[in-house]
């Protein structure tokens, strides 16, 4: 062997080189498709090139209003909402970590499909159920011979915190849950073994070993309600603002650009604070991985109390979260046309007409998209994040395994995408990318990229603790045995890996389904996705239209389902390897 | 080892995926595109005419609400990526002039234009369509109560119309400002807060956004929300019999067109500054002023030709109610003050 190679081989056994080489690759995407096109929105606008002398002027920033108190608001109510996710959320993952039931995967991907539908339609499925003329109120005004109905939701901070719980719980569930039924159970055998009641065994065995899963799934969570701009605008009404909500009236309705750019960099500042706090109280890279693993095998619940608790938890996230779903697809098949004259008597009854509708160019619209088209445009964006999002995460998940120093300046810079609003991202991709080869309005494979850079920070928050969970000693052993490092990756890691893979890939998929802020920027008139095509007909006035925008919303959930079921097909039925 | 096989079955897939994902095609002998909102619409075929008839490929880029394609356009002025630029509306257009964004093409076609419409005496932006944003009612509403539909502003702030009217926060929607406009136009700029505070008095709903007031608090679409009167457009009334889900031969709703109920945004078009076509790119402007362009206006996007050679759809002549004395502002004053107006409104009526 010559020195040379020798001198390289060893630089490269050494563990920062090796997270160095493989950051490489995940720094060039963020740097290129994200801080570039963010740092020529802010220089441009900033320095007061692009508008004819406009600079940044801040005499008519009021901070108190414009920044205290949307700040104050935005981390409050990010805090009550993700505490309130956390409530739900953390039982209905022991649930779905120990238990089976009749069922089981599918309510499990029911509670998944929140996360990816648009808020204007959200709001539409609380109004049908929650709303002055909703389900809900109906039945009591007419039980209790009310007058006026009885609950007022829309425009409420109740709604706000109801609807990120609805948004989010998904999250809580995914990633704790992967991690849970991943744990080494013989712990907690030993523990009780020595005599352990089984609620210090949950304290001082399971608790700890869920600690990384639980503060990342809070992390992200908190970061989802602290950026929150649909939820807070149509369901909390124009009595509460984040800071997103103003970076947007800047922006848009003020043709601020310049003090929308320094809201935004605020708060990016925020979302990097956060993500610092995070990785500290977590400690970044401090899990202990244990040597070998037997694993939770889910069970039928066979004590009465469990029974009871069971109950408890599927029928509360019945009502959280399928609930308003039901709602709403429900509304789809049915027509209320008021017959002439008679307001409070409906005409209700059951149609397909939205449906069909939705299949007609009924006045030659150039930019009329069949359903099905639009679905296939959300359907390959989604596939091509995943393979975007997989690929750079489990470089990041390696990296992240040693060099320690890297991972604490390096990881923040990636989970900041999860700060920027959807206008600056947009804008700057429109000033950065409006030429070959990379043309925002012409090349599509920009939407994917968009939606990359919001899911990325949920893969790496996957895939990095459960390989860090990754005994050294199987390694050894496989190398010892003459295993080549593929050869261990592939046997050893993989495997162990494929949960999370799987997590991954419904996040990357879901993320990218939902998607909404950047997709408006980037999507072409003729490759709408679904979201961009919900939202042309909910805009436009007439019954006919509102019925099709709640059509195209059930499609995007059905399509969600499938998608979330074709992945889950891809993993065989989990064995004990060991 | 069936796990491997998945993932390299993804990969494999988003690659080729990735790989038939239409690229950028050179070899169009000519193009013009135009940078438009997402409102934005057109019969396909006519589209079609224009491409066949000069032998070009007319390509539409459209990004956001006005506001952000406005932005858009400021943002790549140095730059450009389109030859036109349609959908600027009178509430940004000192804006868009003052960013000297367009070139002035004097089109032989606005000789047919009423003298109203064109409010840049320069013609950098030219007038291509209007519209109202008005109060629509709901008409059961009123009958069944024996209520008189209100017909001023004024008649508003009266307790039988107290809880009755939900408008848009004007700070988040574009026909929330046009109608707090609306008000200032009225009662000017001294007297304009003191109506909002009595409407406060009298229980005016405010809302975040069009589809909330529309869908959610308005009773007279398919929301059946509790206030029967809602800031929308008005021509609302007859998406209304377009869009129904069984055939109406009356529309539900209607529009309040007192004295300044209603206030007109005029939507402009500009020949973008570097255009690399500008011969081609005014043929466009002249397409969009003449008669088949502007006849296609109304049940593509709802709003009304500026050209009177243009006959209107039949839904339209039965179902518009269309206002005598709209309410209008200068351009100038508007994008002076906006600022001032929305924060003082919402000191008023938010805080």
């Amino acid at each position: 062997m010559s020195t040379k190679k020798f001198l390289l081989r060893k630089w490269l056994g050494h563990p920062v080189a090796r997270s160095l080489l493989l950051w490489l690759l995940p720094a060039a995407f963020l740097g290129y498709f994200f801080y570039q096109p963010l740092l020529a929105l802010f220089n441009l606008v900033l320095s007061g090139s692009a508008t004819s002398g406009q600079g940044l002027n801040l005499g008519t920033l009021n901070p108190s209003r414009m920044i205290w108190r949307p700040l104050s608001f935005t981390a409050g109510q990010a805090g009550l909402s993700t505490l309130l996710t956390l409530i739900i959320g953390l039982p209905a993952a022991w649930l779905f970590t120990y238990f089976t039931f009749p069922g089981k995967k599918f309510f499990k991907t029911l509670t998944t499909l929140p996360f990816i539908l648009p808020t204007v339609v959200v709001a539409a499925g609380f109004n049908t159920l929650l709303g002055p003329r909703g389900w809900i109120n109906l039945g009591l005004m007419a039980y209790f011979n009310l007058t006026a109905p009885p609950i007022q939701f829309l425009n409420t901070f109740g709604a706000i915190l109801l609807a990120h719980v609805f948004y989010n719980t998904t999250i809580i569930i995914r990633v704790v849950s992967n991690a849970w039924s991943q744990q080494n159970i013989r712990l907690q055998h030993a523990a009780q073994v020595l005599g352990a009641s089984p609620w210090r065994t949950f304290i001082e065995v399971t608790l700890p070993q869920l600690r990384p899963a639980i503060f990342a799934a809070t992390f992200l969570v908190f970061l989802f309600n602290f950026t929150s701009f649909g939820v807070i605008l149509m369901l909390g009404g124009p009595q509460f603002a984040t800071l997103e909500v103003e970076i947007y009236i800047q922006a848009l309705h003020l043709l601020n650009l310049p003090l929308a750019s320094v809201l935004s960099i605020l708060q990016l500042l925020c979302t990097l604070l956060i993500t610092v706090g995070h990785n500290w109280v977590s400690g970044l890279g401090k899990v202990s991985p244990t040597s070998t693993a037997r694993r939770i095998v889910p069970r039928k619940p066979d004590k009465l109390m469990e029974r009871l608790v069971l109950f408890v938890i599927i029928t509360s996230l019945t009502i959280l979260l399928v609930a308003p779903l039901t709602s709403l697809a429900l509304r789809s098949f049915v027509k209320l046309e008021p017959t002439r004259g008679e307001r409070s008597e409906f005409e209700r009854g059951l149609t397909l007409q939205f449906y069909r509708e939705l299949a007609v160019n009924r006045r030659g619209d150039l930019f009329f998209v069949p359903p099905i088209t639009a679905a296939r445009n959300s359907f390959l964006f989604a596939f091509i994040t995943i393979g975007i999002t997989l690929t750079l995460g489990v470089l990041v998940a390696y990296a992240q395994k040693n060099g320690a120093i890297l991972n604490k300046i390096l990881d923040p810079l990636l989970m900041l995408p999860l700060g920027a609003s959807a206008i600056t991202l947009g804008l700057g991709f429109i000033i950065i990318f409006n030429h070959p080869p990379f043309s925002t309005w012409r090349f599509p494979i920009l939407i994917p990229v968009a939606h990359s850079l919001v899911a990325l920070p949920f893969i790496v928050r996957n895939l990095s603790p459960a390989l860090k969970n990754i005994s050294p000693s199987l390694h050894n052993a496989a190398r010892a045995l003459g295993a080549s490092p593929l050869r261990v990756w592939r046997e050893v890691d993989l495997p162990l890996l494929a949960p999370s893979f799987l997590v991954s890939a419904i996040f990357g998929l879901t993320i990218s389904l939902g998607e909404f802020g950047a997709s408006t920027f980037l999507v072409r008139p003729d490759y709408p996705t679904l979201p961009v095509a919900i939202y042309r007909y909910i805009s436009q006035p007439g019954a006919l239209n509102y019925g099709q925008a709640l059509a195209m919303s059930t499609i995007l959930m059905v399509v969600c389902a499938f998608g979330i079921f074709i992945i889950e097909r891809l993993q065989k039925p989990e064995k004990d390897i060991f | 080892m069936r796990i491997k096989t998945i993932f390299l079955i993804i990969f494999a897939f988003s690659l080729l995926i990735a790989a038939c994902t239409p690229k950028t095609s050179p070899v169009d002998a000519q193009s013009l595109t135009i940078m438009t909102h997402d409102s934005f619409a057109i019969s396909e075929s006519l589209i079609a005419e224009f491409e066949a008839e000069h032998g070009v490929k007319v390509i539409f880029v459209r990004g956001g609400d006005a506001g952000t394609t406005l932005n858009q356009a400021i943002l790549t002025k140095q730059n450009p990526v389109a030859d036109v630029f349609f959908g600027l509306d009178n509430t940004f257009l000192t804006r868009a002039l003052s960013e000297e964004l367009f070139m002035a093409y004097e089109s032989p076609l606005l000789e047919q234009i009423p003298a109203a419409f064109k409010i840049d005496p320069d013609n950098y932006a030219l007038p291509v369509d209007y519209g109202d944003v008005c109060i629509n009612y709901d008409k059961t509403y009123f009958s069944a109560h024996n209520l008189p539909v209100p017909t001023t502003l004024e008649a508003l702030t009266e307790p039988q119309y107290a809880t009755l009217l939900v408008v848009e926060n004007p700070a988040t929607s574009s026909p929330g400002l046009s109608f707090l406009m609306a008000t200032i136009a009225h009662f000017g700029e001294d007297g304009y807060l003191e109506y909002w505070s009595a409407l406060k008095e009298n229980g005016v709903v405010v809302v975040s956004n069009w589809e909330t007031a529309y869908y959610t608090n308005f009773s007279g679409s398919t929301g059946q929300g509790p206030q029967p009167m809602v800031v929308s457009y008005g021509s609302s009334p007859a998406a209304e019999v377009i869009f129904a889900e069984t055939l109406l031969d009356e529309s539900p709703t209607g529009s309040i067109i007192g004295p300044d109920t209603c206030f007109r945004q005029i939507e402009f078009v500009g020949i973008l500054k570097n255009s690399s076509n500008p011969e081609l790119a005014k043929t466009f402007v002249d397409f969009m002023l003449s008669v088949p362009f502007q006849e296609d206006i109304p049940m593509q996007m709802f709003v009304f030709p500026v050209n009177p050679h243009a006959d209107l759809p039949q839904a339209f002549l039965d179902h518009v109610d269309y206002p005598e004395q709209p309410a209008s502002l200068p351009p100038e004053l508007i994008d002076a003050q906006r600022e001032t107006w929305i924060n003082a409104w919402i000191e008023v009526v938010l805080d």
